[in-house]
């Protein structure tokens, strides 16, 4: 019965939403302030229904309501409790209603906390918010209904898929959702600005500290789905340029390239459409991205059971936003430059450079994922495009930003010169050309291009810290302000992702064994040795668990108990691998399959990944200063009051 | 010309190969199994009702069967289960039932529950003859005539339609023509 309900609160959000796009819409033409206000209630009336929608799909996986059909589908009674929260978004419908969900939560945020915005311009971003969600509802409620019945109900449910019983799956898809999602909030504030024709700078300032709330859980969100392949599908990788992961990479790109080009039109009122259109990218690429996914258009080891009636709402939906919203660019945006001029060598052409290299990096993963799917299309064959194409052409397009960074740091807006430039950052790019060669040195395996990357790493994280450093010295004061230590803490992540990534690169050793118990082997200075394997009862599984102890020199470092599991109820077989994760390096082993009748002799993985951890530490340091910045003061400033209708005083901010 | 323009005209050639790969996705997803028109794979399985005893593929030459690929964790044969009963029931074709991936007792403990619509149900234990079948999913159902060759396959649930626009034409078809 309550699930009906969960159906019937997804109804009254349809309308809701609808309300939401028309009348505040209708309003902001007529002037009615009623039908503006309208715009608040909605947005919160709204979420309101989703959370109740959501809540009551939750509580059929809690219960186990097998005869729901998604519920029979990925759950089973076996399952353990925090996995049946987590089955939720665990495929297609599921996580659809997610997504809502968390597009209802953004829209609700920016009711409530844009009131200072001219009223207007903040009910217009609104209803544009409130027709993305009117398409989101229809697809889920024609297309991909969570609640369906399955009649006669099943006994036992088919069971979660294994892959996903994880703790980094349990936060993975919200924090990713958050980030594609929240870029709504920017594609939005373009579109109001560009719907109310006086496109100013403001736009862009209200809307920086949502863009870069979007962006650091988009950062995180990525880096936790890179760290959940990473040890889980047990084969060491951590990224593998797949069209789902590159839809991700995508708007993350776009929205990298945005939330600078934001700070050149908020401070030099300079690439003003250029900001309109990355910021109309960012959400369409998002959407691009969920297309790709769900359609069965290009085949992924994500891929979500996929189905063309999905494939042609999504399309015909993407049609209409991006279409409609680039459209209403051509006709509105204005015509002259804005903002000042710029000399050749000022912080316009390196934040230039930024936006160059992150635009040319999103369309060469766009050319890249699509590009089988062009071939498919004119019929010359299938081909699949991978690291070889991602990897080199990402090395190339770092290096003219990696140098470019930490000087477009210290350099002036307007106009600076080349030799104050140098003479200002010469000690950091001197250190960081010491520490390069030092490494090299000491590991010559290590090769120029990942020397250089450590070069280049050090180069990024030392030129930001010295400049704070600088900064402090001049102002002789201890108190670094709120932007400067948020830009620097979000570069010094990509500097520590840039090491990382070189080091563990080339200096990671893997080895393919076959091991009876009583086996060693030394790899990289440590012995794997193997003791052998026992059976242990896991609760919806059975699986073969080895053991591994690990020394370097006489020392035992530590003990790995790497598991094959069968999962009983899909049958299907899932690598658990075991990781010794370190600041300098991980030890990892996974246990492949048996290789004799006795169960003696096992394929045994072993690896050595040197700093691998900070790959992700960097994801982690860029979320932080992101959020940061987005935390700054200035941004909760009241606005100057030269709205046309005054914002209502008397309503209190939850 | 408007420069403004330009990123609409880019989004609308993408429109259009995105509308294509949705085309080609379609002819994918539809396209008739390799296995059609090829002799059905070999196989020699312990009966499920009598682990002792077998059944090949050659003992079954001869005449029209059907091969439902079930297992007891499969909730979509559950789904499909009274379709298959209600076949059983005219007695047209002769139907294996192959249990693959799954524990005997869980299977006979399933069959004893809702049914038992098959003339004879077999153990593919670790699932190496789905895999020679090319199934990727349960269930899964292909049509084999006489002469050993597989002339139908259906992917996931069988309906009452399907029996009565694909199997059943092609029961009698062949068999008034041979």
């Amino acid at each position: 019965m309550t699930v009906e309900l969960g159906q019937v609160s997804l109804l009254a959000a349809l309308l809701t939403a609808l309300t939401l796009g028309l009348i505040p819409m209708i309003g902001t033409y007529t002037g009615n302030r009623r039908f503006i206000a309208v715009s608040t209630t909605a947005a919160l009336i709204q979420c309101l229904l989703l959370i109740i929608s959501f809540g009551i799909l939750t509580s059929a996986f809690v219960v186990q309501d097998f005869s729901v059909e998604y519920v029979a589908r990925n759950s089973n009674s076996l399952l353990p409790m925090h996995y049946r929260f987590s089955a939720v978004w665990s495929a297609h419908e599921g996580s659809l209603l997610l997504w809502e969900l968390i597009l209802a939560v953004w829209i609700a945020a920016v009711a409530l906390f844009s009131k200072r915005l001219p009223e207007i311009f903040r009910a217009r971003v609104l209803a544009v918010l409130g027709w993305i969600s009117v398409g989101f509802l229809l697809f889920i409620i024609l297309t991909s209904n969570p609640f369906g019945r399955l009649i006669p109900s099943a006994v036992e449910g088919l069971d979660l898929n294994p892959l996903l019983q994880d703790f980094g799956l349990i936060i993975h898809p919200p924090l990713l959702y958050m980030g594609y999602v929240g870029f709504s909030v920017a594609f939005a504030f373009a579109v109001a600005a560009l719907l109310g024709g006086e496109v100013s700078r403001d736009w862009v300032r209200w809307s920086r500290p949502w863009t870069l709330i979007a962006w650091a859980f988009l950062t995180i969100g990525i880096a936790l789905g890179s760290w959940w392949a990473y040890y889980e599908l047990g084969w060491g990788g951590y990224w593998f340029w797949d069209p789902v992961e590159n839809a991700s990479f995508m708007p993350w790109l776009v929205g990298t390239a945005l939330i600078h080009s934001q700070a050149v039109t908020e401070k030099r009122g300079a690439f003003g459409n250029w900001t309109l259109l990355l910021a109309l990218s960012a959400f369409s690429l998002s959407l691009l991205g969920t297309f790709l996914v769900r359609s069965g258009v290009l085949t992924s080891v994500h891929a979500f059971a996929s189905d063309p009636t999905r494939g042609i709402f999504i399309l015909a939906y993407l049609a209409v936003v991006v279409g409609g919203s680039l459209t209403l660019y051509a006709a509105r945006a204005p015509k002259m430059i804005q903002g000042g001029g710029f000399a050749g060598m000022s912080r316009e052409t390196f934040l230039l450079v930024n936006n160059l290299v992150f635009t040319v990096m999103a369309a060469m993963v766009l050319t890249g994922t699509l590009y089988p799917l062009l071939i498919d299309a004119i019929g010359a064959g299938k081909i699949s495009v991978g690291p070889p194409y991602f990897g080199l052409l990402f090395t190339w397009l770092l290096v003219p930003m990696v140098l470019a960074l930490p000087i477009g740091i210290y350099s002036r807006w307007q106009e600076d010169t080349a030799s104050r430039l140098i003479g200002m950052v010469r000690w950091p790019l001197l250190a960081s050309l010491a520490i390069g060669t030092v490494v090299w040195v000491m590991q010559p395996t290590l090769g120029f291009v990942s020397a250089a990357g450590v070069t280049g790493g050090a180069w990024v994280i030392l030129g930001s810290l010295f400049y704070v450093g600088q900064f402090q010295f001049k102002k002789k004061s201890l108190k670094i302000p709120g932007s400067i230590l948020a830009m620097t803490i979000a570069h010094m992540g990509l500097g520590v992702f840039l090491v990382g990534l070189s080091l563990t690169s080339t200096l990671s050793d893997e080895k393919h064994l076959r091991m009876e118990a009583g086996d060693k082997y030394q790899m990289s200075g440590y012995t794997f040795e193997f003791l052998g394997t026992k059976i242990v009862q896991g609760p919806n599984y059975t699986a073969n668990e080895g053991e591994f102890i690990v020394s370097k020199g006489d020392e035992e470092i530590t003990r790995l108990y790497p598991q094959k599991r069968e999962y009983a109820q899909r049958g299907n077989m899932m690598t658990e691998a075991a990781i010794d994760p370190g600041f300098t390096r991980d030890l990892y082993v996974s246990l492949g399959e048996p290789l004799d009748q006795s169960g003696q002799a096992w394929a045994v993985r072993v690896y050595h990944k040197p700093f691998i951890r900070w790959i992700w530490l960097g994801a982690i340091f860029m979320m932080t200063g992101g959020l940061l910045a987005a935390a700054n003061k200035r941004y909760r400033r009241k606005m100057p009051a030269k709205a046309p209708v005054k914002t209502e005083a008397k309503e209190v901010t939850a | 010309m408007n420069s403004r323009i330009f990123p609409l005209l880019g989004f609308a050639v993408l429109v259009v190969l995105l509308v294509v790969g949705l085309k080609i996705a379609d002819q994918k997803t539809n396209l008739p199994s390799p296995l059609i028109d090829k002799p059905v794979p070999v196989f020699d399985l312990p009966v499920l009702a009598n682990p002792g005893q077998t059944m090949s593929a050659e003992s079954l030459l001869g005449k029209f069967y059907l091969v439902n690929f079930w297992g007891s964790w499969c909730v979509t044969c559950r789904a499909e289960h009274p379709v298959v009963t209600q076949l059983a029931r005219l007695n047209a074709v002769y139907i294996v039932g192959m249990n693959f991936r799954d524990e005997s007792e869980d299977a006979i403990a399933w069959l004893q529950r809702w049914g038992d619509p098959y003339d004879v149900s077999l153990i593919d234990y670790d699932g190496r003859v789905s895999i020679d079948f090319g199934v990727y999913a349960a269930p899964e159902t292909f049509l084999v005539d006489p002469s050993g060759t597989i002339v139908f396959k259906h992917l996931g649930q069988l309906t009452w339609d399907i029996v009565e626009t694909e199997i059943l034409p092609r029961l009698a078809n062949t068999e008034s023509g041979s």
